[in-house]
């Protein structure tokens, strides 16, 4: 028992040893991950910000002025100029200077004094029309806010029943504490794979794997020693961009360290059998990263990381039952925002161990096959 | 003025501390119409010389001028007027012979009414003409390269770069891409320069370049460079002592340069050109007859030279009885991958403290039989047996009394020397004061301590080698597996360690290698010859010559007993057909 143990150890030792002391593997490992993490953290928003509109202002008045001055004043829309008629407006919004153009009537300000609905026109760029919705979302808010005001100043008659929106958990509905702590199991899958993946094809290109099993070492071992690594690999570049969630993106940490390590390491266990299965298909590293690549992208898509698996059809949300990242997510976003523990995510632990049981026993067949 | 003119040549890659220099200083000249043959162990720079003068290459320092081209100005004018034959050839797999030719001749715009009588001639020249219609992917290995080297010629070009174009290949196609490489030079006054692993290759060209760590160690005619070695050599032949033994008495005597077993007597070569004073019962029994001198003696000589406090470990001198337990025994073993068989009714049995070799060409199924052997590949049939299992279905315990040396050396290249051994000892369930020990040993008896902390994949090749060598040797296996152990390593270094090979025999270790040097059949004490997946011949390498020794072949060496037996088993296989 005890030989084995070591001989274990030291073929993990040496993994290690092999990824850390090549300068290539190295880098992978440390600079993809962070620059991935900034890029996401950065770039992939659901927020707008500095919407640039025009004005095309008809009426004299001083609240059409305090309208405009609204939206002005908001972080979500910069105002690129005032225009003086309707063929600029156009002429904004098809040059794309502009997504938005706001025309306010003639009688703006009069109507809302005589107590009377005013009408303002807003006309949106529909070419992007993901971008126009959320944009018309935040016209309709600051209008809402517009009207309490005027509500209060003239003391006129509330509207019958006003909507009170407060965002639970995300306060501010700030989209990188959602998209952050995703990019964390994206990264943490995609390290752990591509060193549990490649590592028996690296040896069959160099030869070292025959030396390997001309050794007394049984492919059970083999494989241990294969997927320790990953684990360990795993693990670091988790906590390393969990750190970076809180400490740079401000995200906030909410929930049990315990319930989420659990998690990952349930993770873990699926996604290094998942690597092992590969690996122990691929002959040459080519073969491994193309599968590797092969796996990653739906795994993405299915995860709920960027598009919520309740949109999508039933047949394919069954689909995503099989996807390990679904449940890591459901862990990762319910410590960080939920204040979830092992008991709220007892129902994610399971199927990942399953999954990962299940690629372990098959990717053990596999190489035993794939020897004889 | 020569149709290469080289001045102080250097080149370098790689940056900073890792900055390996692959040539320095060359320069040399090669006349019109000259055979001149590159010679020197993997890693000299013989490849890096032939890619500069094919103008892939750019030179960091010296000139180069070919065919009247300066290079790297002219490349694609010079590229028109040359055929580059790189080591692996870059044949088309699934494209036929056929397809192959047409797909260089458009390459190299070859006229369309031109085309017919060239593809003929060359089909003609290489005998290729019956395999038209074949796929490259399923030619022979000596088949292949003939193909490359006609898609080479099919513009006649007036040089030819050959990069160990019959390296590996077997004897008959060696000789078949020599006449067709001497026609070129002979009948077309094409110039050639080729590099090549074979001194005897060497040795039929006009001009020799011999190269060693990017530099020239000498060069001239082959008969200049052996002219001064004349007389230093010696065949030395003992009655009553086994060439082995003998040679472990003799290489300690001083000034022995070389010694190497040939048949049944030792040749030895001198620091100076006097007779050995040989120990006084070897004057009364023996016979010391000067012979003429070698290329080979040449080259050893200059690198004994180079450094001369190398020391070859010396086999020990304490003689085992020979064994007749058998510890490797193969019955009618074959091996198909698909339809095709790579070993075909394959039977040898090895004693324990042998020296066994399997020899052939690439593809005789030699590495075949040893990964069945290793149990790394399993057997289509047939039995295969070492120390008493299949190591394929045996006990791991079994798989413990093995050492196993793969092809190209197979270590971990990120590692150092010392993490490597540590693994390796592990591995093979070594602990604590045992494994101490062992690393030790392996560092002491392989030299190895000045590259305790060198990656392997930065040693020097020859030093791979023996950290290979250690690795396998950490569990002290009683049978060890040596996968083409000398392939691409100076002279010195394969002496070097066929004699710790023969120092493991005489220790007890059973020893199976596999080698496509013919001239290595004399290390082994017994040996099979395979070609395509058959057994030729088996018997110790002076029973398989004397097979072939004939009126008009009095003193056959291992390659001609290897063509013989070629040619014999095709007749035999013509009648019965």
């Amino acid at each position: 028992m005890r030989t084995r143990i070591l001989r274990v150890f030291a073929l993990v030792v040496k993994e290690l040893l092999a990824l850390l002391r090549d300068p290539a593997s190295r880098a992978v490992l440390i600079g993809p991950p962070i620059i991935q993490l900034i890029v996401f953290g950065y770039a992939a928003t659901f927020e707008l910000k500095h919407v640039p509109f025009v004005v095309y202002n008809q009426d004299q008045g001083q609240l059409s002025r305090e309208l405009v001055a609204r939206f002005a004043g908001a972080p979500s829309f910069d105002l690129v100029q005032f225009v003086y008629d309707q063929s600029a407006v156009k002429k904004a919004i098809n040059n794309k200077s502009a997504l938005m153009a706001m025309d306010i009537g003639p009688n703006f300000t009069s109507d809302l004094e005589r107590g009377q609905p005013a009408h303002v026109q807003i006309v949106l760029d529909g070419r992007d029309s993901n971008t126009a919705a959320i944009a018309m979302g935040y016209v309709q808010s600051i209008v809402t806010h517009f009207n309490e005001s005027q509500v209060l100043q003239h003391g006129t008659k509330p509207p019958p029943t006003v909507l009170l929106d407060r965002a639970l958990f995300n306060p501010n509905l700030d989209s990188r504490w959602f998209i952050v702590p995703g990019i964390c199991g994206i990264l943490t899958l995609l390290v752990s794979m591509l060193t549990t993946g490649l590592s028996v094809a690296r040896e069959r290109e160099m030869g070292t794997f025959d030396q390997l099993l001309v050794t007394p070492m049984p492919p059970t071992e083999i494989l241990l020693g294969k997927a320790l690594p990953g684990f360990l690999v795993g693990t670091a570049e988790g906590t390393l961009i969990v750190l970076m969630a809180i400490f740079w993106f401000h995200v906030p940490f909410t929930g049990s360290l315990i319930g989420l390590y659990i998690g990952l390491l349930c993770f873990l266990f699926a996604a290094v059998g998942i690597g092992l299965m590969i690996s122990s298909l691929a002959v040459t590293q080519q073969q491994g990263l193309l599968g590797v690549f092969l796996f990653m992208v739906p795994a993405i898509v299915l995860s709920g990381f960027a598009t919520p698996i309740a949109n999508m059809p039933q047949a394919v949300q069954y689909i995503t039952l099989l996807d390990p990242l679904r449940y890591f997510l459901i862990v990762l976003r319910g410590s960080f925002l939920e204040g979830g523990g092992i008991a709220l995510f007892w129902p994610q632990y399971w199927p990942l161990l399953m999954i990962g049981l299940i690629c372990m026993v098959a990717a053990g067949n596999l190489f035993r096959k794939r020897l004889a | 003025m020569g149709v290469i003119v080289v001045n102080n040549l250097s080149k370098s890659f790689g940056k900073g501390t890792s900055r390996k220099n692959a040539l320095k200083n060359v320069s040399f000249e090669i006349a019109e119409g000259n055979m001149a043959a590159l010679i020197g162990p993997d890693g000299a720079g013989k490849t890096t010389l032939l890619r500069l003068l094919a103008g892939i290459l750019q030179p960091d320092a010296g000139t180069l001028q070919v065919l009247g081209h300066a290079l790297p100005d002219d490349s694609l004018q010079l590229q028109a007027r040359i055929g580059y034959m790189p080591q692996r050839f870059g044949l088309y797999e699934n494209l036929t012979v056929e397809e192959n030719l047409t797909l260089f001749a458009d390459l190299h715009n070859l006229s369309e009414d031109g085309r017919k009588a060239r593809f003929d001639e060359l089909l003609t020249m290489t005998a290729l003409g019956p395999f038209r219609t074949r796929r490259a992917g399923q030619l022979s290995g000596g088949m292949k390269q003939k193909l490359g080297l006609a898609c080479t010629l099919i513009h006649p070009p007036k040089l030819l770069l050959l990069d160990e174009a019959s390296v590996g290949v077997d004897p008959i196609s060696r000789r078949e891409l020599w006449s067709i490489i001497q026609h070129q030079v002979i009948h077309e006054k094409v110039t050639v320069l080729l590099s090549t692993a074979y001194m005897d290759e060497a040795e039929r060209c006009d001009h020799v370049l011999l190269l060693h760590e990017g530099e020239i160690l000498a060069q001239g005619s082959p008969s200049d460079l052996i002219a001064p070695m004349q007389g230093h050599s010696f065949l030395l032949k003992d009655a009553a002592l086994a060439p082995r033994a003998l040679q472990s008495q003799i290489a300690r005597l001083q000034d022995v340069v070389d010694s190497v077993i040939q048949g049944d007597g030792l040749r030895i070569v001198m620091k100076s050109a006097e007779a050995p004073t040989l120990p006084a019962r070897l004057v009364a029994q023996g016979l010391s007859k000067p012979v003429p001198a070698r290329l080979e003696d040449a080259f050893v000589s200059l690198l004994f030279n180079r450094n001369p406090h190398h020391s070859t470990p010396l086999p020990k001198t304490t003689e085992t009885a020979a064994n007749d337990i058998p510890v490797v025994e193969v019955k009618s073993l074959y091996r198909y991958f698909g339809s095709f068989a790579a070993v075909k009714d394959v039977s040898f049995s090895v004693h324990k403290g042998e020296i066994f070799g399997l020899l052939g060409a690439n593809g005789a199924g030699k590495s075949t039989t040893f990964r069945m052997l290793c149990g790394l590949m399993p057997a289509s049939s047939g039995t295969l047996r070492v120390a008493g299992a299949d190591l394929r279905t045996g006990a791991a315990s079994a798989r413990a009394r093995i050492g196993y040396v793969s092809q190209k050396f197979s270590l971990y290249g990120a590692l150092s020397v010392l993490q490597n051994l540590s693994f390796f000892a592990t591995v093979y369930g070594l602990q604590s004061r045992r494994k101490q020990d062992r690393i030790a040993w392996a560092l002491e008896e392989l030299e190895l301590k000045n590259y305790i902390a060198t990656n392997a994949a930065d040693l020097p090749l020859g030093y791979k080698q023996r950290l290979a060598l250690a690795c396998a040797l950490m569990h002290e296996p009683s049978i060890l597996f040596l996968d083409e152990p000398t392939s691409g390593v100076d002279p010195l270094a394969r002496r070097e360690f066929w004699a710790r090979v023969n120092a493991l025999a005489q220790g007890g270790t059973t020893c199976l290698v596999t080698t496509h040097f013919m001239e290595e059949a004399e290390y082994c004490d017994r040996l099979v010859l395979m070609s395509l997946g058959e057994v030729l011949a088996e018997g110790t390498p002076t029973e398989i010559k004397s097979r072939v020794r004939r009126a008009d072949q009095p003193n056959p060496s291992m390659e001609d007993a290897f063509i013989s037996l070629i040619e014999e088993h095709e007749r035999v296989s013509r009648r019965a057909s």
